[in-house]
């Protein structure tokens, strides 16, 4: 077994019920280098001070639970190992959305930009007895996107959209593409429409944090890119 | 006091809860409610695929797949429900596809399909290319799905919201109480139909692939009603967690050709299945791993294996046994094929290991995984509360939580997410049905009060134990005793410890004491269900004096139809003690006969 280290954890705390304003905490833990971050943070919920919350769920990095910003990043808590995020960790809340207590944000206006671009498979015509037919090479077209656990730690990374929160943001456009490139989809120009909006895709400024933030590791600069072009050309390019 | 009214209420917005409201939504006034937000839900971590004799690559036969499946079970699983789930296959893949699920594609468009453990070409007994996949996310991409089209249909959710008990009036359902998790306040649903399709509980054991929200709140309160609970014996070593951290690798790995190696470098499979070697049923594979640890053969003398995926390793056993591919020729897999259809895997490995899998082998060990048993209910989903089948007229359970049974004593890989989208569809159409049908019973003269009485009795406990420690020695004696093989002394000593658990329990301190967000309160909560869950599992277990399944005893080693082909339900008296009665196996074509891989 490979030795334990001592870790201080800074957690940017918040209980509106009692606290005026966000304040730092700190803490002690004891930590093997493969445990997660989010290991040490049960350390201190469960052994030190039960009032921290934090979502989660799988602890794998699957469900999209426990984005946060860690050593100024966005993250995946159950995604950053102990011994890549050292011995002083600053753990804060996802920025731009509010702080319900803690860790834990409200993810409402999130999902509200989620259900605005139609994140769901339309096809009209009647279907067919067995599947409808999808070339691997169409399929490929959009498998990037559909890696998505709408975590929202893209989102929150993005200077468009903390200089604006009425931006779409990049995960709701990624959640698009998924449909616009979907060879079977017959709404990708109502979603094209939507996303022409102002406030929609061209608000991107090619900053890219999002890039680096996605835990999946989707190239959301190019699923935007796609998106952005699909506009001009009013063409999916199939 | 805050109320909702609606005809229709599913607890849990997994495979099973979503699938359900679709269809309950349609013909009833229907609200989900979910301690999660739906897209957190444990069905997003399932992997490999979900099982259908769509015969898109090869001959195939929803009876095949229906006689694996028994097999699988050891005989346990209940063959009519077996037959009908099996048959209702093909339809229910294709209809996930018409709501555009992105399965994988053949060369010429249909969906993809691999190998996977206990699935077999019943003439030749050869793995047959069974499980519809979606990459290694297919779990992820049902969840995903089912959501979306629960949002174009405009289902109502109640996000982030804990169902605390299960009322009940007139001998039928009547409804829920539900704790909302950002204020604290508690919320009661008059329903004229509930369907806990609640999940898991793996973190009963300390090595699991389960989410740690996986704590059989659903099945506990059941319990707690007097309702019996079945099968709860068998419970899913998966062969292949990571070591230490019990995350899942799916056995899609050695459907694409892994193997398990032990410390001498031997693919030890073909001993314990000479047919289908690594892909024989998953407590075979775990006994063996088991087996091979006992006999000093772990890596490095350690308690795990190697699982061996590197595309050279692949190939020279491919060689060997001769496999083709789908044009005929002999197989071979590339890295970069592995890379497409294992992402997922590949990632896993590289964040939590620091390895490469195409150049190093994977260090794994057997993981808890999945409860055969749960909550009885007939095939049309229904619960049952006695040995004859009675039921309470309408409450529902589908997926994880419920026990059908078309698992038996051991689960075959992708029959759970085939459950959840099969047995989730027939909820949700009888809920409508019986919404439809049925007048309201009021509800009973206590709604919420027992429930806020255990809240302040958790709040205000005097004692000074600390759940979070009851919990990891629960979890680290029900690993210890009841795991992948097991004996009277062994479960005897883990029983003892889970009741000296329960004491202690009694005395716990939670830590926080507002209403926004107490995770403590409700987490705390939860290990009392675990302890249920925990206790009736062991007693279950220990009642059984045979080996079936995953439900493997030193002590007894040899499975015993004449005395205990039989399900077992397990009721909690008012005084916490346990009483056993037994239901028969529905058997249809199949009797029972010796298991070979």
């Amino acid at each position: 077994m490979a030795e334990t280290f001592r870790a201080t954890i800074r957690i940017l705390r918040y209980n509106p019920d009692v606290d005026k304003k966000p304040h730092w905490a700190e803490y002690t833990v004891e930590v093997e280098p493969t445990d997660r971050v989010i290991d040490a943070l049960h350390q201190i919920k469960w052994f030190q001070d039960g009032t921290l919350a934090v979502r989660r769920s799988c602890l794998h990095g699957v469900c999209g639970s426990d984005a946060m910003i860690i050593n100024g990043r966005n993250a995946l808590a159950c995604k950053v190992l102990m011994k890549n995020a050292g011995t002083m960790v600053t753990v804060e809340p996802l920025r731009g959305f509010r702080v319900i207590k803690d860790l834990v944000v409200d993810m409402e206006p999130f999902f509200e930009k989620y259900r605005s671009i139609m994140p769901y498979f339309i096809n009209n015509d009647p279907p067919p007895p067995r599947e409808r037919y999808q070339s691997p090479e169409d399929r490929a077209r959009f498998d990037d996107t559909t890696k998505c656990i709408l975590c929202a730690a893209c989102t929150t990374s993005c200077p468009s959209f903390w200089a604006n929160p009425k931006y779409v943001g990049p995960s709701a456009i990624v959640q698009a593409h998924r449909f616009i490139f979907d060879s079977r989809d017959q709404a990708w120009e109502e979603r094209l429409r939507i996303l022409a909006d102002r406030d929609g895709v061209w608000r991107c400024r090619s900053v890219f944090n999002c890039v680096e933030a996605c835990p999946r590791e989707i190239n959301i600069k190019k699923a935007i890119a796609e998106v952005q072009q699909a506009i001009l050309t009013g063409s999916r390019g199939f | 006091m805050n109320y909702h009214k609606y005809e229709t209420v599913i607890v849990g917005a997994g495979g099973a809860g979503l699938m359900a409201a679709l269809y309950a939504s349609r013909g009833s006034d229907t609200a989900v409610i979910s301690k999660l937000y739906p897209v957190r839900s444990h069905t997003g971590a399932a992997q490999g695929g979900i099982g259908a004799a769509l015969g898109n690559m090869e001959e195939d036969h929803p009876e095949w797949h229906a006689y694996d499946t028994v097999k699988g079970s050891d005989y346990l699983a209940d063959q009519d429900a077996v037959e009908m789930m099996t048959s209702m296959a093909p339809g229910i893949v294709i209809e996930l596809e018409h709501m555009g699920l992105p399965f994988d594609r053949t060369p010429d468009g249909k969906i993809a399909q691999r190998r996977f453990g206990g699935h077999t070409n019943n003439i030749t007994g050869k793995p047959v290319m069974r499980a519809c996949h979606a990459a290694d996310r297919t779990g992820h991409m049902i969840l995903q799905t089912l959501y979306q089209q629960c949002i174009k249909q405009g289902v109502t959710f109640f996000d982030e919201y804990q169902v605390m008990d299960l009322l009940i009036n007139e001998g039928r359902v009547a409804g829920v109480v539900a704790y909302e998790i950002a204020t604290g306040e508690l919320h009661v649903f008059h329903a004229k139909n509930v369907l806990f399709a609640t999940g898991g509980w793996g973190r009963v054991w300390k090595i699991t692939s389960n989410a740690i929200s996986y704590t059989g709140d659903g099945a506990a309160i059941v319990l707690r009603k007097g309702l019996p609970l079945e099968d709860l014996e068998f419970f899913q070593f998966h062969p292949t967690g990571i070591y230490k951290m019990g995350i899942l690798i799916t056995e899609g790995v050695r459907g694409e050709g892994g193997v398990l190696i032990n410390n001498e470098g031997e693919r030890f499979m073909e001993k314990y299945a000479p047919t289908v070697k690594d892909l024989a049923s998953r407590d075979v594979v775990s006994r063996a791993i088991y087996l091979e640890i006992k006999a000093g053969r772990g890596i490095n003398g350690q308690p795990y294996v190697y699982l061996d995926v590197r595309p050279e390793t692949v190939n020279k056993y491919f060689e060997k046994d001769g496999v083709l591919g789908p044009d005929g020729k002999p197989k071979r897999v590339t890295a970069e094929y592995l890379l497409k259809k294992l992402p997922d895997i590949i990632d896993f490995c590289k964040t939590y290991l620091g390895i490469d899998p195409m150049k190093e082998p994977i260090p794994v060990q057997p993981t808890a995984h999945y409860a055969m048993g749960g909550i009885p209910t007939t095939k049309f989903t229904e619960v049952i509360v006695a040995p004859d089948n009675t039921i309470m007229p309408g409450l529902y359970a589908a997926g994880e939580t419920a026990c059908v049974s078309v698992h038996g004593a051991n689960r075959l890989g992708t029959n759970s997410l085939l459950d959840l989208v099969v047995f989730g569809k027939i909820a949700g159409q009888r809920m409508a049905e019986f919404a439809r049908e049925n007048d309201w019973v009021p509800l009973p003269k206590e709604t919420w009060e027992p429930v806020q009485a255990e809240l302040d009795r958790l709040l205000n406990n005097p004692g000074n134990e600390n759940p979070y420690q009851i919990r990891a020695e629960m979890q680290e004696a029900m690993n210890d005793g009841v795991g992948v093989f097991r004996t009277e002394e062994l479960m005897q000593q883990a029983l003892d410890k889970i009741r000296e658990l329960k004491e202690r329990y009694k005395h716990i301190r939670v830590m926080d004491k507002g209403k926004r967000f107490n995770q403590d309160l409700l987490e705390a909560w939860e290990v009392g269900n675990l302890l249920d869950i925990a206790e009736a599992t062991t007693v279950s277990a220990l009642n059984r004096k045979e080996s079936r399944g995953a439900h493997s005893r030193d002590d007894y080693p040899k499975r015993d139809d004449e005395n205990w082909l039989k399900h077992t339900l397990i009721y909690r008296e008012a005084d916490g003690t346990f009483r056993i009665e037994y239901k028969p196996v529905v058997i249809t074509k199949w009797q029972p006969k010796e298991r070979v891989y």
